[in-house]
């Protein structure tokens, strides 16, 4: 089987060789160059601070894994200068269908309208997202990236943690302000601040084959209840990139994982499902799962990001995805602390907005896998009504639950200013930015989000004109809208999506959430808004 | 809203044989099935959370108070 890796070389660093008195001192360490370690260190570093990535690999992982990245995940990568690259080679989807027997029972489109820069998804092996983020971080001179170092010890002082971490040159000691760990689903350092990590384990058992052929599937995520090719289990079929395609099977909670991994044994059921056996296996894996999620978020200066942090079942992208939604949360907060702009009690709104979104994702992510796995025959009768009454209800249609998809939460945060005014729509305080087409007078921007990444991706006043002018708080950035040297908003699709009137203003924060917003804003309560938003209270 | 418990049928007994005749001749099996969907059907009609849960409630209320009178009875 092909396998699809990126090696990288350990080198020695001069930590290292630094004596017992006089150790290094970070800022901050990120530990686990995934996805998500890899975006928290671009993010950190396009915002000035000098980041050490440390990971216990000299490579990157073999097989797909993760695959599905949201249009969240993509407008945060837009913001780290890779969202187009991911784009350009991933397979971009919006349609799923839901199957039933050999019947489709119902197709759902996850972005109905036009007039947004990105798709609802794209599938991309993670391989290739690393490669991408690993890129991006050798063009960034401010992170340190260290492979073949593997955290092994962690003190916890007042202010600083000290790391103890193995290289094939032996171990060196690190001191760093703040650790981030993102080193996945089992965090060593998760055990080193001694945290539990408990939750429910789901018995059945998945088998995910991605098969290399040609086809002429369209390029839908299409998921099967009892299948003909797969009697009395369920069957996901994605497309990726390179003639790839990513098949999951659900398999008996008592099946033996050592033999049905063997290919000879995979053969034949892919073969049932696709009708032919002019495919190659480039990767084989069995799963089980767990839904499950820490306590605390935040240990003293250690905080947890992505899988070290929370876990959920893969059925919904609500993985990855949200790991990358963790990052994006983290960096601008962490940034403003490290440089004393904003108290260390703003990291705390990292737990609260975070934690949340973990429960939210486990919650849905176990509804799904609840409703593929009913775990008593009263489940299975209920799901089967469900099935049954699907094909001429649209009740039922909608109640099917083969996954549903990642979509970003809604903050309900201590860093949101309540709305005064009244609003029949448009994204409400906690709530992420919505896209929407625009036109410069320069030409040079096509999409809200890219206006806001122009504005440097710091705290930004959306306003709409012909209201009274506010000067804005310094150090935030305007996006104008209409008016003389504003934004055109040609489609009138900004005005419908933010429910503006002309004089309304949304306070967005650096992760593109947003804060406040306000009719008619005046700068009284606009320094009210950021000062709440900064957790400066 | 609240879940209602007055009587809503002008014929109570016309309701309840309707649900009585849909089971004749079925298994229990069939039963159950009968009774999963029409139980999802219901509730999509009422298309209330609440009362949704109110009335899974006064059900539990139900068995409990059945489960303690069997054991006063043991």
């Amino acid at each position: 089987m092909a396998q699809s890796k990126v090696q990288f070389g350990y080198r020695r660093n001069p930590d290292q060789d630094r004596p017992a008195g006089a150790l290094a001192e970070h800022p901050v360490a990120v530990v686990g160059a995934g996805p998500v370690g890899l975006s928290l260190a671009i993010d950190l570093a396009q915002r000035g601070q000098s980041v050490v990535l440390l990971d216990d690999a000299d490579r990157i992982g073999e097989g797909s894994r993760a695959i599905c990245f949201s249009k969240r995940s993509l407008e945060f990568w837009d913001r780290l200068g890779v969202g187009s690259r991911m784009v350009d080679k991933g397979v971009v989807w919006s349609v799923g269908k839901i199957f039933h027997g050999a019947s489709q029972l119902y197709q759902f489109n996850l972005l109905p309208e036009e007039g947004h820069k990105r798709p609802a998804f794209i599938n991309l092996q993670q391989f290739h997202a690393e490669a991408y983020l690993v890129d991006r971080v050798q063009q960034l001179a401010a992170i340190d990236l260290r492979w073949r170092n593997r955290v092994i010890g962690l003190e916890q002082r007042n202010d600083q943690s000290v790391l103890t971490i193995e290289t094939p040159d032996g171990s060196y000691l690190l001191r760093a302000n703040y650790v981030v760990a993102c080193d996945g689903a089992r965090s060593s350092l998760r055990q080193m601040v001694g945290a539990e990590f408990a939750g429910q384990v789901f018995e059945d058992q998945f088998l995910i084959a991605d098969v290399k052929m040609t086809a002429e599937f369209p390029t839908e995520r299409w998921f099967w209840f009892d299948p003909p090719f797969h009697a009395g289990r369920s069957a996901l079929l994605h497309k990726q990139p390179d003639d790839i395609w990513r098949i999951d099977l659900q398999l008996h909670p008592d099946a033996d994982p050592a033999i049905e991994k063997r290919p000879e044994n995979v053969r034949p059921r892919i073969a049932r499902m696709l009708g032919h056996e002019k495919f190659d296996f480039e990767w084989i894996s069995l799963y089980k799962f767990q839904c499950r999620r820490m306590e605390k978020f935040i240990h003293g200066r250690v905080i947890f990001a992505g899988d070290a942090a929370h876990q959920v079942s893969p059925f919904g992208a609500r993985g990855a995805n949200s790991g990358l939604e963790d990052a994006e949360n983290l960096a601008w907060k962490l940034d403003r602390v490290l440089r004393g702009i904003s108290p260390e009690a703003l990291l705390a709104s990292y737990h609260t907005e975070r934690s949340a979104a973990a429960d939210e994702n486990i919650r849905e992510s176990t509804r799904s896998t609840d409703f593929m796995a009913p775990s008593s025959r009263q489940e299975a009768r209920l799901r089967k009504a469900v099935l049954s009454l699907a094909k001429e209800t649209e009740f039922g249609k909608r109640m099917i639950n083969g996954g549903r998809l990642s979509v970003p939460s809604v903050y309900d945060s201590p860093l949101s200013t309540a709305d005064l005014d009244s609003w029949r729509g448009g994204p409400r305080p906690g709530a992420s930015m919505l896209d929407a087409p625009i036109a410069a007078h320069a030409g040079d921007l096509a999409f809200l989000t890219e206006a806001f990444i122009k504005t440097g991706t710091r705290f930004a006043l959306l306003e709409f004109a012909n209201g009274v002018a506010v000067d804005p708080p310094d150090g935030v950035g305007v996006i104008r809208i209409g008016g003389k040297d504003g934004l055109l908003d040609a489609a009138g699709l900004v005005g419908a999506r933010y429910d503006a009137e002309p004089g309304t203003a949304y306070l967005l924060r650096p992760d593109g959430y947003v804060a406040a917003r306000f009719r008619h804003p005046t700068r009284t309560v606009l320094d009210a808004a950021l000062a709440r938003a900064a957790g400066i209270n | 809203m609240a879940l209602s418990t007055s009587s809503n049928f002008a014929k109570p007994d016309d309701a309840f044989r309707a649900i009585v005749e849909a089971h004749r001749g079925l298994s229990d099996a069939q039963s159950a099935d009968l009774d999963a969907a029409l139980v999802l059907i219901l509730a999509n009609h009422i298309g209330d959370l609440d009362v949704l849960r109110e009335a899974i409630a006064l059900a539990q209320r139900r068995m409990l108070d059945a489960s303690q009178q069997q054991q006063q009875q043991q």
